[in-house]
């Protein structure tokens, strides 16, 4: 709680400028191309030409390296079981295909929602006998980047009915929870003021569809929890852990938000 | 660095003569020496690739000399110009001395 | 004018007639103040250190430079030197700094007439707002200069 108190100042100034401007979107057509779909834009439709142009390169598009390198380990043997998840799975292009679309999905044995990084994590544990990664690891990040990406251009179509339905509530309802000093829920910047500025930065939607993420800042790449935990930080309130049930649920009703949304793992933003 | 993992690309084939574009990526952090570690405090050394070159068939068409100012997981893409089929191998070192080369065919028509 | 700064359609080379927008203005006049111009002396030496006593002149040197840089830890620039890049005339070196970091070289970059022409695109960090300086050596001993200015985004969510 200390490093909050020694912020504060620095979190009225920015809450004084917290009077986003409106974003008076005039975009008509589709001059977004896929990157929109009914209201909902990708953050790619906020990024600079220069950072688009990062990310729709293969060879200029750092994230590429995490992708070569979940390809490697899917295919690494390793655990007591001597599986990879090749052994299972064969070729990723096929099997998981269309998976991105459809995470976080219901697990029964848990009981509650599991996304694709806590889906490996059982593989590792269960089939292949070896011990699970740690979130935001190289490896955990590049298998995750890895999956996700056999689904790129995908549209996103998670399951929100049946029995999803009070995790998605759960979810919905950590978006509009105001919280921390600045009292503001991610309702407020991502639903009412997308396209405005946030000090410096333009606002997005705040849309997952290209996670695990190169960020600019982080200078490579994250998880859409470590994004949760940033977002969680500006706005002076205490973060949840990676791959808490929390942030599993709020993962859940993110992705339905950018219902349609092309897959574009791995992403490249600022 | 024998783990660094690298990306490279040049055109699979170029008419005799053609000026054509390479492409190279790293994967790197590229410590300026500026940075302080968050938990002791203490500066993070230097460490940086200073260094990358690229040859074809044998012969030097282009070097670079980089300072901490590259941006972590390196970019860069350059020109050459082939006037036979050959290979063009791009060579990274860091401050240790150590290198790593990735290689790429081209084939002139 | 927010709309202005997202959706300009902004080609790199648009960098050099760089009139900002009011919304890009409304950024630097933030900046400004804090922006300690390079230290001249730092500046000098590098340039020296790279090609002596040598006076360069303005020309020869596309820079190719974002607007506005979303963030000056990962900022795209390029330059391409207009030369017939043959054995009597070509482009030898082309050095590149930023007059606004801690240290002001950023990279230094060498060509043969297999290069083919003289053009190279590359990641860099830039503290702040800043001027980026090209130098290119050429075959024949002269050597001339492009500068212009990056805006760097400093705050917010992503800063």
């Amino acid at each position: 709680m200390q490093r909050f108190a020694t912020k504060l100042t620095a979190s009225f100034a920015a809450a004084a400028i917290v009077t986003i401007a409106m974003g008076a979107d005039a975009d008509v057509g589709d001059k977004y191309g896929a990157y929109k779909v009914e209201d909902r834009r990708s953050g790619f439709t906020y990024a600079t030409k220069e950072t688009q142009r990062i990310q729709v390169d293969d060879f200029e598009n750092p994230a590429m390296i995490w992708v070569d390198d979940g390809e490697a380990l899917w295919n690494k043997a390793e655990g007591e079981a001597s599986k990879s998840c090749a052994s299972c799975h064969n070729d990723a292009a096929e099997s998981m295909k269309g998976v991105a679309t459809v995470f976080p999905k219901y697990d029964p044995k848990l009981g509650r929602m599991k996304n694709v990084e806590k889906q490996i994590n059982i593989c590792r544990t269960e089939r292949m006998k070896a011990k699970p990664w740690k979130l935001e690891s190289n490896e955990m990040l590049a298998m995750t980047v890895y999956v996700r990406h056999q689904s790129r251009g995908m549209p996103m179509n998670v399951k929100v009915d049946g029995e999803v339905a009070p995790f998605f509530e759960a979810g919905k309802k950590f978006y509009y929870q105001r919280r921390g000093q600045l009292d503001l829920a991610c309702g407020h910047c991502h639903v009412d003021n997308p396209g405005g500025q946030m000090r410096a930065n333009i606002l997005s939607q705040g849309q997952s569809n290209g996670f695990p993420t190169y960020r600019l800042k982080w200078q490579r790449v994250g998880s859409i929890h470590r994004r949760f935990r940033g977002c969680n930080k500006q706005v002076r309130a205490i973060p949840y852990k990676a791959g808490s049930e929390e942030y599993t649920n709020l993962e859940l009703y993110v992705a339905w938000r950018g219902r349609g949304l092309p897959v574009e793992t791995p992403a490249v933003r600022n | 660095m024998a783990k660094a993992k690298t990306r490279v690309k040049v055109p699979k084939s170029v008419k005799k003569g053609e000026v054509f574009e390479a492409k190279a990526l790293i994967k790197h952090k590229m410590e300026t020496g500026q940075r302080k570690d968050r938990k002791t405090g203490e500066k993070v050394p230097r460490f940086i690739i200073n260094k990358f070159t690229a040859e074809y068939n044998g012969k030097q068409v282009f070097a670079s000399d980089w300072h901490p100012a590259i941006a972590a997981n390196p970019f860069i893409s350059f020109h050459a110009k082939a006037s036979e089929s050959g290979t063009m191998v791009f060579k990274w070192t860091d401050d240790k001395g150590k290198t790593v080369e990735a290689s790429a065919k081209v084939n002139v028509a | 004018m927010i709309n202005k700064l997202e959706m300009q359609p902004v080609t790199r080379r648009d960098l050099l007639r760089y009139a900002g927008t009011g919304a890009l203005a409304a950024v630097a006049a933030g900046l400004l103040p804090a922006m300690a111009q390079a230290d001249a002396k730092m500046m000098a030496d590098a340039m020296k250190k790279l090609i002596g006593d040598k006076k360069p002149t303005d020309g020869k040197i596309t820079l190719e430079l974002p607007q506005i840089a979303e963030n000056g830890r990962t900022v795209p620039i390029g330059f391409e030197v207009d030369s017939p890049m043959t054995d009597a005339d070509h482009v030898k070196s082309v050095h590149i700094f930023a007059d606004g970091n801690p240290r002001p070289d950023v990279a230094s970059f060498h060509f043969t007439p297999q290069s083919g022409t003289a053009k190279v695109g590359v990641r860099i960090r830039l503290a702040k707002t800043q001027n980026i300086v090209a130098l290119a050596e050429m075959s024949d001993g002269s050597v001339y200069m492009g500068k212009a200015p990056v805006k760097v985004t400093i705050g917010g969510c992503g800063g």
